[in-house]
C-alpha cells in the first residue's frame, strides 16, 4: 500500500511538477510572515509578533502546547483569517492554486467519490474532469490509492481517507502545503506509516510543507526546521534545525541521531512551557 | 529482543459454529420471518374480527358495512371512484411539485440573503401554524379557479417541512469543508452548488416525505371546504356526497383509496430517498453486526 514502494513513474507520464529540493540555506524564499499578530475580539492575543521566512523545499513544523497559536498561524497563512498586526508576503504574489491544505479531519465530501474529491480544487477553478484526469490519477497513485478512484469515503479506513485528503492538497501542485495536525486522530501504527510515506512523497515531488503538531517525535522525524512556540500569548520561542539527511525511514526512527534531536526539541519545548507558566 | 511467530498456533475448527453462535443465528431467522408474518397476522385478525362483529350483531350496512361489502362497492363504483382518485391525485402531486419548488426556492433565497430571511420567514411560520381549514374558505372567495384554489390550499400545508428542512440542511455544512472552499476561492454559486445543496439533500428528502403526506391531506381538506360538486370532483367530495345519502360502503371504499394513496406516496418517496442516498448517507447504509 505504501507509495514508497511504488516504481518511479516515467517522466513523460507525469503531470505534476517535480521540484528539486536544495540544501538548507540555499533555498529561494517562498513567503514571509513579518511580525504577524492576531488579537481576537480586541482582548485575547492568539499570536504575538511572529516572524518566519519560508523557503522552497522547507519542511517546517510548528510545535507547541495547545493555545500557542500554531493553528492560528496556519489559518493566517491560509488566508482564512486576517492578521491584526504585521503582514504576510508571498514572493511573486499569491495565485489561486498556490495552497494545498490538510486538516485534522480528512474533510472529504461524503457524497462524492475519491476521484471527485481530489478533483475539487480544479472543479472550483472551472476545469473539466477530462482535462485534469492525468493529474488526479497521478496524485492518487502518489498516495497509493490508484485502485480506489471510484470508492466513496465511507468505504475507506481513517488512514486511507487522510491519504485522499493529502492527494487533494497536492493535486494542484501548490507552492505550499499546510497541514494542521493531520495524523493526530490516527493510531500510532498508521501515523508512523503515513509519516514515512509523506517524506517519500516529498522526496518525489519536492513540496514545501508547514506542519502543525504537538508531538516532538513527529516533528523531528518529519521536518528540517522546527519552530517551537509558547502559549499565552502565542509566540515563537526558538527554532530547532534537524540536520539529519533525507531520506529518513524506520531506521532513522530508531537511531541515536533521532533520539538526540528529540532531546534537543523536548528541551526547547520545556523551555517554552516554562516561560508560559 | 526476540519475537516469536504465533501464526502457527493450533486453531479451533472454524466451520462448526458454537452454541452461542447457533442461538444468535436462530434468533436472527425468527426476526426475519416475524417482520412479515406478524403484521399480516394482525391484519387478517382485524378483518375477520370486523366481519364477525357485523354479522353476529346484524349491523345494517348503512351503519357499518362488512369488509366484503366495502370491496364489493369498490368494484361496483370503480369507474366513479377511480375518476375521483385521479382528481385528488392530480391535485396532490401538483401541490407537492409546487411545494418542492417553493420550499427549496425559499430555502435557498433565505440562505443567500439574511435580509430576505429576516423579512419573510415569520410569514412562512404564520402560514404554517394557521390551520388550512380556516384559510381555505377565504382562498375560495378570492380565487375563482377551483383547481387553483385547491392547489394553493394544499401547497400551504405541504411547503413548510421542505422549507424548514432544506434551510437546516443548507446551514449544516461541514465547517472544514467551508474553509476548504474558501481557500480554493469558490464563488457563492459554487459553494451552493457543490457544497450546500449536496449537504442539504438528506434533510430535503426527510422534508419531502413529510410533505408528500401533507399535500394529500391538504388536497382532501381543501376539497371538503370547496365542497361544490360538478366536474372534476375528488375523493373527499365523493365521501361527503356518500354521507348525505347514508352510503357508508362507498365512504369506506373512498377512504380505503385515500389511505392506500397515502401509503403509496410515502413508499415511493422513501424509495426515491433510498436510491439517492444509498451510496453515501448513514441513513441508507446497512451495518454489519
Amino acid at each position: 500500500m505504501g507509495w514508497a514502494a511504488l516504481p518511479t513513474l516515467p517522466m513523460r507520464m507525469s503531470d505534476l511538477i517535480h521540484r528539486q529540493i536544495l540544501p538548507l540555506g540555499h533555498r529561494p524564499k517562498l513567503m514571509q510572515l513579518q511580525q504577524v499578530g492576531k488579537v481576537f475580539e480586541g482582548s485575547v492575543t492568539a499570536l504575538h509578533d511572529m516572524s518566519l521566512a519560508v523557503h522552497e523545499g522547507d519542511f517546517i513544523s510548528l510545535l507547541g502546547p495547545s493555545g500557542c497559536g500554531k493553528s492560528t498561524a496556519l489559518r493566517l497563512v491560509a488566508g482564512l483569517s486576517t492578521p491584526t498586526a504585521g503582514r504576510i508576503q508571498w514572493e511573486g504574489g499569491k495565485g489561486a492554486g498556490d495552497l494545498g491544505v490538510v486538516f485534522q479531519e480528512p474533510t472529504l465530501m461524503p457524497w462524492a467519490t475519491v476521484a471527485e474529491n481530489v478533483f475539487l480544487p480544479f472543479r472550483l477553478r472551472g476545469k473539466s474532469l477530462a482535462a485534469v484526469k492525468g493529474e488526479i490519477d497521478e496524485a492518487l497513485s502518489l498516495v497509493g490509492l490508484s485502485g480506489f478512484a471510484g470508492s466513496y469515503p465511507r468505504e475507506l479506513s481513517g488512514g486511507m481517507k487522510m491519504r485522499v485528503s493529502i492527494a487533494r492538497a497536492l493535486v494542484t501542485n501548490p507552492r505550499l502545503i499546510l497541514m494542521d495536525e493531520p495524523f493526530a486522530a490516527l493510531d500510532e501504527i498508521t501515523r508512523h506509516k503515513l509519516n514515512t510515506d509523506l517524506l517519500a512523497l516529498r522526496e518525489r515531488i519536492g513540496c514545501t510543507v508547514i506542519f502543525v503538531t504537538h508531538s516532538v517525535f513527529e516533528s523531528v522525524f518529519l521536518s528540517d526546521r522546527i519552530i517551537v512556540m509558547a502559549a499565552r500569548p502565542g509566540r515563537v520561542i526558538e527554532e530547532v534545525t534537524v540536520t539529519a539527511p533525507y531520506p529518513r525511514d524506520e531506521v532513522f526512527r530508531t537511531s541515536p541521531d533521532y533520539a538526540a534531536h528529540c532531546q534537543v526539541a523536548s528541551l526547547a519545548l520545556r523551555r517554552a512551557m516554562g516561560e508560559a507558566a | 529482543m526476540t519475537a516469536t511467530d504465533l501464526s502457527k498456533a493450533p486453531a479451533a475448527n472454524p466451520l462448526t459454529p458454537d452454541r452461542e453462535e447457533a442461538r444468535r443465528l436462530r434468533a436472527a431467522r425468527i426476526d426475519r420471518v416475524a417482520k412479515w408474518v406478524l403484521p399480516a397476522l394482525v391484519f387478517v385478525i382485524m378483518i375477520v374480527g370486523w366481519d364477525r362483529l357485523v354479522v353476529w350483531n346484524e349491523i345494517p350496512h348503512y351503519i357499518l358495512p362488512s369488509p366484503g361489502k366495502v370491496i364489493e362497492t369498490l368494484v361496483k363504483d370503480w369507474a366513479m371512484l377511480f375518476d375521483a382518485l385521479l382528481v385528488t391525485l392530480q391535485i396532490t402531486l401538483m401541490a407537492l411539485a409546487v411545494a418542492v419548488v417553493g420550499g427549496v426556492g425559499l430555502a435557498v433565497l433565505f440562505n443567500q440573503s439574511r435580509f430576505a430571511e429576516m423579512s419573510f420567514y415569520p410569514y412562512a411560520v404564520i402560514l404554517q401554524v394557521t390551520p388550512v381549514v380556516s384559510i381555505a374558505p377565504l382562498i375560495f372567495i378570492y380565487v375563482d379557479n377551483r383547481m387553483a384554489g385547491l392547489l394553493l390550499s394544499a401547497w400551504i400545508v405541504a411547503f413548510f417541512p421542505i422549507l424548514a428542512n432544506t434551510t437546516l440542511g443548507l446551514n449544516s455544512t461541514d465547517h472544514n469543508l467551508r474553509d476548504l472552499f474558501r481557500i480554493y476561492g469558490a464563488s457563492r454559486w459554487q459553494r451552493l452548488r457543490y457544497l450546500q445543496l449536496p449537504s442539504a439533500l438528506p434533510y430535503f428528502l426527510g422534508g419531502l416525505r413529510i410533505a408528500g403526506g401533507l399535500s394529500l391531506i391538504g388536497a382532501i381538506v381543501a376539497e371538503y371546504v370547496a365542497g361544490t360538486g360538478g366536474i372534476g370532483s375528488g375523493l373527499a367530495f365523493r365521501i361527503l356526497e356518500a354521507s348525505y345519502r347514508l352510503n357508508a360502503p362507498r365512504m369506506f371504499a373512498a377512504l380505503l383509496l385515500i389511505a392506500v394513496t397515502g401509503v403509496v406516496i410515502f413508499a415511493g418517496l422513501s424509495f426515491l430517498s433510498y436510491m439517492l442516498l444509498r451510496k453515501w448517507h448513514e441513513s441508507a447504509l446497512k451495518r454489519e453486526t
